[in-house]
C-alpha cells in the first residue's frame, strides 16, 4: 500500500499544475460548501436564538383559551394574578427568568403620521429585558412606576423621525372593547438589530399597560427562560395544567423549524451540484492520466500487477488529491467562514412572519458540520476516481502495451 | 525440461469486419536454458507469438503451457500470478516506470510477489550489479541512456528469478554498442544462471547470439534451426 502511495505521489508530481488545479477544484468545492453550511446554520440558529431571546422565550405560559395569532385582551383570555404564578415558577431550578408580559395592539401617532405597533407591557427590572437594555441607543430604560414613558425601536424612530423626549399619541383597544388613548414621552430608543421587531414594538411598564388597556392585574403570558433550550420539553411537562397552555420555543417557532428543514433539503441539492462538479474535475483528471499512462499500466500488468493493484494505484492518487483538496478546503473555507463569522453578511430588513432575522447573517460552523463535509468530500472524490481506476484495471495488457512490435 | 509449449496456436484479430490472422497454427516447444531468436519480417507474427507465450494475450485456438501448466483456462488474475513468478519481460521501448528510480523499477516485481525487504534489497543489488548499473541505482529513467534503461529492464525481468525471459526487439532502439552490451549481458546471464531467453528480432547481429533460430512468415513457423550462438 505504501508503494501505491509512493507511486501515486510521484505520478501526481509529473503534471504538477494539473494535479494542483484538480486539488484546488476539490478545495474550492469544499470551501463553498463549508461557507454555505455555516451561513445556513448561522442564519437558522441566529434567527431561532433571536426569536427565543426577543419574542418566544424558551417557554410561554398562556391561558387555556389562548389562540395563536390572536391578541385578545378579554379577561378570560388573560392570566389573572400572574405574580403568583411567577413565584411558583421560580421554585423550579431550570427556570432562570419568569416574567409576565401583556401584549396589545396599538396605533402610534405623531403629527399626521401614524403606525400600527405591538404594545408590550413588561416588568422593566426583569432580566428577560436585558437584550433591550443592551441595545439602548439613546435615552434611558423605562422604570416600573413610569406612567407616561415608553421605549421605541430605532427603525420606528427613523421612519417617524422621532427622538428621545418627543411626545407621541398611543391609541389602544381595551379589554371591554372601548378605545383609550394617551400622550406618551419617548424615554429611550433601542435596537435589537432586528429591523422588523424594532419597527413594530413599543415597550411600557406592565402596570401602565394594564391600566391603559383596562386589564388590571392580568397578563397575556409568562415569558420564561431556561438554563438551556433542551430543558423545554421536560419543564413544560412538569408544568402541565388544565388552566394553562405551556408552549415551548419549538411549539412557537414551528415555522423556523420547518423553514430550516426546507432550507436543508434545498441545500442538499446545491451540495450535490457543487460536489458533482468537483467529482467531474477529478474524474477528468484521472481519465486523462489513464490515457497518458496506458503503456505504463501495460508494463505493470506484464510484470504481474493484478487489476486490483492497478485500481489501487489510481485510488491512491485520488486519495492524495482528496487529502490535499480537503486540507485546502478547510483552509480556504475556514478563512471565509472566519470572516463571515466576525463581519457577517448584511441582509437588511428581511421579514418573515414569526421569524426574527437580524440585519446580518453571521456564519456559524460546527465541528460536526466540518467533519461531515470533509468526510463527504473525501468519499465523493474517491467515488469519482472509481471510473478511471476501473478503466485502468480493465485494460488488457496486450492493448495497453500497444506498439510493442509487429 | 520444457519451459513453454505452444500447441496449434492461432490468433485472429478482428477489426470491424476485417479479420487478420496473425498466427495460423503454431507449434513450438522451448526447453530450459535455450537462447532462442524468433525472426521474420514485420507482420510475420513474432510479437504476437511472444505475447501468447508471455500470457499477455490469449490464443484464438490452441494452447500455451508454462512450466507444464496449461495457461489456457486461467483467468486474468491467475495469468498475472503466473507471469509474476515465471516470466520476465524486456520490451522494445525502454519499458520502465518513469517515476521510479532504477533500483525501484527492479524492485517492483519483487514487491508484487511479496519478497521480504532484506531479500528484496539483496536481490535488487545483485541484479543491478549483474547488468553493470550499481552506480546508477538511484537514477530515474530520464537520467539514464537508452542502453542503460534497457539493462535496467533486463535486471527487472530477472529480479524474481523466472525461468523464462521474453524480449521483444530488445536492441531495436539502441545503437550498435549499446545493443551489443545488452545482448552480451543477456547471453551471459543465460550461460551463468541457465535462464531461458526467447527474443524476437530481425537484426542479424542479434540473431548471431542465438543458439536456436525460429523463423516465422505470415503467421506460420517456416524454419526452426539450431545455431552456434556466439558467447
Amino acid at each position: 500500500m505504501s508503494q501505491a502511495f509512493k507511486l501515486a505521489f510521484r505520478n501526481l508530481g509529473r503534471n504538477k499544475s494539473r494535479s494542483l488545479l484538480s486539488a484546488l477544484a476539490v478545495s474550492i468545492g469544499m470551501a463553498l460548501l463549508l461557507l454555505m453550511v455555516s451561513v445556513l446554520e448561522g442564519e437558522m440558529s441566529g434567527a431561532l436564538q433571536n426569536t427565543i431571546r426577543l419574542q418566544s422565550g424558551h417557554l410561554q405560559i398562556r391561558p387555556a383559551s389562548y389562540e395563536e395569532n390572536k391578541i385578545s385582551l378579554k379577561w378570560e383570555d388573560l392570566i389573572e394574578n400572574p405574580e403568583q404564578l411567577v413565584e411558583k415558577l421560580k421554585s423550579l431550578p431550570q427556570i432562570t427568568v419568569a416574567t409576565p408580559r401583556l401584549t396589545a395592539s396599538a396605533i402610534l401617532t405623531v403629527g399626521d403620521e401614524s403606525k400600527g405597533v405591538q404594545l408590550l407591557g413588561i416588568e422593566p427590572d426583569s432580566a428577560a429585558n436585558q437584550p433591550f437594555r443592551d441595545g439602548m441607543l439613546s435615552g434611558e430604560f423605562i422604570n416600573a412606576d413610569d406612567r407616561e414613558g415608553i421605549l421605541i425601536g430605532n427603525t420606528l424612530s427613523e421612519k417617524l423621525n422621532l427622538k428621545v423626549n418627543d411626545k407621541v399619541n398611543l391609541l389602544v383597544t381595551t379589554s371591554n372593547g372601548d378605545v383609550n388613548e394617551q400622550l406618551f414621552t419617548i424615554r429611550g430608543i433601542f435596537t435589537t438589530r432586528t429591523p422588523g421587531y424594532d419597527e413594530s414594538t413599543v415597550f411600557m411598564p406592565l402596570a401602565k399597560a394594564q391600566a391603559i388597556t383596562a386589564t388590571e392585574n392580568h397578563a397575556s403570558t409568562i415569558f420564561v427562560l431556561l438554563q438551556n433550550s433542551d430543558q423545554a420539553d421536560a419543564v413544560a411537562k412538569a408544568l402541565q395544567s388544565n388552566n394553562y397552555k405551556i408552549l415551548t420555543w419549538r411549539d412557537q417557532n414551528q415555522f423556523v423549524v420547518q423553514f430550516e428543514d426546507y432550507a436543508n433539503a434545498f441545500f442538499i441539492v446545491i451540495y450535490l451540484i457543487v460536489l458533482g462538479i468537483t467529482a467531474t474535475v477529478v474524474t477528468n483528471t484521472l481519465v486523462m492520466a489513464v490515457f497518458e499512462r496506458t503503456r505504463e499500466i501495460g508494463i505493470l500488468s506484464a510484470i504481474g500487477m493484478k487489476g486490483r493493484g492497478i485500481m489501487a494505484q489510481f485510488l491512491a492518487e485520488a486519495a492524495l488529491l482528496a487529502t490535499g483538496g480537503v486540507i485546502g478546503g478547510l483552509i480556504i473555507g475556514g478563512a471565509a467562514v472566519a470572516y463571515f463569522t466576525v463581519y457577517g453578511i448584511y441582509i437588511g430588513d428581511y421579514g418573515l412572519t414569526g421569524v426574527l432575522f437580524e440585519d446580518h447573517i453571521y456564519a456559524h460552523l460546527t465541528l460536526a458540520n466540518t467533519i461531515n463535509l470533509a468526510v463527504v468530500t473525501y468519499i465523493i472524490t474517491l467515488i469519482a476516481s472509481l471510473y478511471p481506476a476501473r478503466l485502468a484495471a480493465r485494460l488488457e495488457p496486450v492493448e495497453a502495451l500497444h506498439g510493442l512490435g509487429d | 525440461m520444457e519451459v513453454t509449449k505452444v500447441s496449434h496456436a492461432t490468433r485472429v484479430f478482428k477489426i470491424g469486419e476485417v479479420e487478420t490472422k496473425a498466427l495460423r497454427g503454431v507449434d513450438l516447444s522451448i526447453q530450459d536454458g535455450e537462447f532462442t531468436a524468433l525472426v521474420g519480417p514485420s507482420g510475420s507474427g513474432k510479437t504476437t507469438l511472444l505475447q501468447l507465450i508471455g500470457l499477455l494475450d490469449q490464443p484464438t485456438s490452441g494452447n500455451v503451457t508454462i512450466n507444464g501448466q496449461d495457461a489456457t483456462p486461467l483467468n486474468r488474475n491467475q495469468r498475472a500470478d503466473l507471469r509474476k513468478n515465471a516470466i520476465g519481460f524486456v520490451f522494445q521501448f525502454f519499458a520502465l516506470i518513469p517515476t521510479l528510480t532504477a533500483y525501484e523499477n527492479v524492485e517492483m516485481p519483487l514487491l508484487l510477489n511479496g519478497t521480504k525487504p532484506a531479500e528484496r534489497k539483496k536481490r535488487v543489488n545483485e541484479m543491478l550489479e549483474a547488468v553493470g548499473l550499481s552506480d546508477r541505482a538511484h537514477h530515474r529513467p530520464d537520467q539514464l541512456s537508452g542502453g542503460q534503461q534497457q539493462r535496467v529492464a533486463v535486471a527487472r525481468a530477472l529480479a524474481t528469478n523466472p525461468k523464462l525471459i521474453l524480449a521483444d526487439e530488445p536492441t531495436a532502439n539502441l545503437d550498435t554498442e549499446n545493443g551489443r552490451q545488452v545482448m552480451d549481458i543477456m547471453k551471459k546471464l543465460n550461460k551463468d544462471t541457465g535462464v531461458t531467453f526467447v527474443f524476437a528480432t530481425h537484426d542479424p547481429r542479434v540473431i548471431g547470439y542465438a543458439d536456436r533460430v525460429v523463423t516465422l512468415q505470415d503467421g506460420l513457423i517456416t524454419k526452426d534451426s539450431k545455431a552456434n550462438g556466439k558467447s
